[in-house]
């Protein structure tokens, strides 16, 4: 059995993108700028896909900017704002300790140039509280940034109520909703944001593209300096294959999201009340508000790294917030926002889900987890010295 | 290109001398749960001679595989040869392991050196040669 459980890393490209994408690889190859009939017909395809992709979150299609990703939008809305602030004096941020690397390491290199950032703590189960939103805006504050959902532990925020917030004191709002869009339902104009942005290889796209949704009248800024593709807000021959196959990927995941749901949800839960069964194991995250594909546990006693190659070596792709995989010597800071101590923070397990997964697959999963988890706590001193009480369990 | 090496992968999937030796003359364990790495190693000696070793190790595969080639490295040695494990034997056994995992190699030496000061305290007899 072959199970891939990485679905919040990347996703499979759905059939219908490939096959939409396939003749401007080919054939329909021309560059958008040119004003020749091969280049019109890719100039058409490009904004057919900037309809369909406005259309698809509730927004205008001049308010979608194609990007290279999740990364490049997250990065480019964030400075955006912050440069739109600085010129009215308003130097401060607001966002929260579990957002993605984009967001982080943008704030921190913001910080380096000036602004102050705020980063709200999250509750145990990881939720950004949008009292607590509230109560870290200041009369300076230029952005909030608060992601849709974690890529982590999949918790949804509450982004509705924290826009409504924002727009009441007239503070610019970015979302990162890399891992919701195409989901989970989602509209701009509900959620109240200016700017969120997307990945396209999260929903079935290909990797390199996403966009950046602005409303209209906000100050956008150029990343990359060059030709006037974007409207001036983003140089660079177009995308056009990749577009292509992410307004295509998208159309479908948008219309799959409730039948998605419907089948997901239940398997989730099955999953986690599987894992739940391991003794000295907790599930991280809301086990409500959560993404429909999303499962994330920490296990007592061993370490994620050695966790997912004995996994691999099952069949099963799944991706820790150890240390380890990540190259660093921390693990996960979203693990560690939500309070779990470094040492338990390193044996953690992210399984996230295909739209294809099989009651099945889940009960594999299952069984493969709970015999890795305690083959490797055979061995592991950690383990023998919390089972000889030398030590106390946290879980 | 894989993650690990066949020897890693190989000493990870199928630990050697994994366990505890209850009545060990010297034990060493170097490490922390915060960094992600704990490695215990228990020693048996008997007329200066590393007549057993076992382990336990928390790590990832690096610090598994690290861990079981150092007690193949030393199992049966004189002691004096045991402490002069190097990190680099280890590595190098092991067909090498990416630059960001050499400190598991660093681990597994000084758990076995641990092991063997160990041994040394609590056998104060025992001749350093």
């Amino acid at each position: 059995m072959y199970i891939y459980a990485d679905n919040a890393a990347t996703t499979k490209m759905s059939r219908a993108a490939i096959e939409k994408m396939t003749p401007y690889l080919a054939e329909c190859y021309g560059n958008p700028s040119a004003l020749y009939s091969l280049g019109q017909r890719a100039k058409d395809a490009l904004e057919e896909s900037r309809e369909t992709v406005a259309r698809l979150i509730g927004a205008e299609p001049r308010e979608i900017v194609f990007t290279s990703g999740g990364s490049e939008s997250d990065n480019q809305a964030i400075r955006s704002a912050a440069e739109a602030g600085a010129k009215k004096g308003k130097r401060h941020i607001v966002s929260d300790a579990i957002e993605h690397h984009a967001v982080l390491h943008t704030l921190k290199r913001l910080e380096r140039e000036g602004f102050e950032v705020t980063l709200v703590p999250v509750t145990p189960e990881g939720i950004v509280e949008p009292d607590v939103v509230r109560a870290a805006i200041r009369e300076d504050t230029c952005l909030v940034t608060v992601m849709t959902a974690n890529n982590e532990i999949g918790t949804i925020q509450p982004v509705k109520e924290i826009g409504k917030i924002c727009r009441a004191r007239g503070v610019l709002f970015h979302t990162d909703a890399v891992q919701a869009v195409g989901h989970i339902p989602l509209s701009v104009g509900e959620l109240g944001v200016d700017l969120l942005s997307a990945s396209a290889h999260k929903f079935h796209g290909p990797k390199g593209v996403g966009f950046l949704y602005a409303k209209r009248g906000t100050p956008l800024a150029n990343l990359i300096e060059g030709g006037a593709q974007e409207r001036g807000r983003r140089a660079g021959t177009e995308n056009v294959a990749g577009i292509v196959a992410m307004a295509a990927a998208l159309e479908e995941a948008v219309a799959g999201i409730e039948r998605n749901a419907k089948r997901l949800i239940p398997l989730r839960d099955r999953l986690i009340a599987g894992l739940s069964k391991i003794p000295h194991g907790a599930l991280n995250g809301d086990p409500v508000r959560r993404l429909p594909s999303n499962v994330n546990f920490c296990f007592e006693g061993i370490e994620g790294e050695s966790l997912l190659l004995l996994l691999d070596d099952r069949g099963i792709a799944a991706s820790s917030g150890s240390a380890c995989t990540s190259g660093s010597l921390d693990p996960s800071h979203v693990l560690l926002a939500i309070g779990r101590p470094h040492g338990v923070a390193h044996g953690s397990l992210r399984l996230s889900l295909g739209e294809d997964a099989t009651e099945e697959q889940i009960d594999y999963m299952i069984e493969a987890t709970s015999d890795v988890v305690s083959y490797l706590r055979g061995f592991s001193p950690v383990w023998h010295d919390l089972a000889d009480r030398k030590a106390e369990f946290v879980l | 290109m894989a993650l690990y090496s066949e020897k890693v992968m190989d000493h990870f999937r199928n630990p050697r001398n994994v366990g505890v030796i209850e009545d060990a003359d010297g034990v060493g364990e170097v490490g922390n749960a915060k960094c992600g790495d704990i490695m215990k190693i228990y020693l048996k000696i008997e007329n200066g001679i590393v007549e057993d070793v076992k382990f336990e190790t928390f790590g990832c595969a690096s610090a598994v595989a690290s861990s079981s080639m150092a007690t193949e490295l030393i199992k049966g040695k004189p002691v004096s040869e045991a402490l002069k494990l190097t990190n680099q034997a280890v590595a190098e056994a092991l067909d090498g392991l990416p630059a960001y995992k050499m400190h598991c190699s660093v681990l597994a030496e000084e758990a076995i050196k641990n092991a063997l000061e160990d041994y040394y305290k609590k056998h104060p007899e025992a001749k350093r040669d």
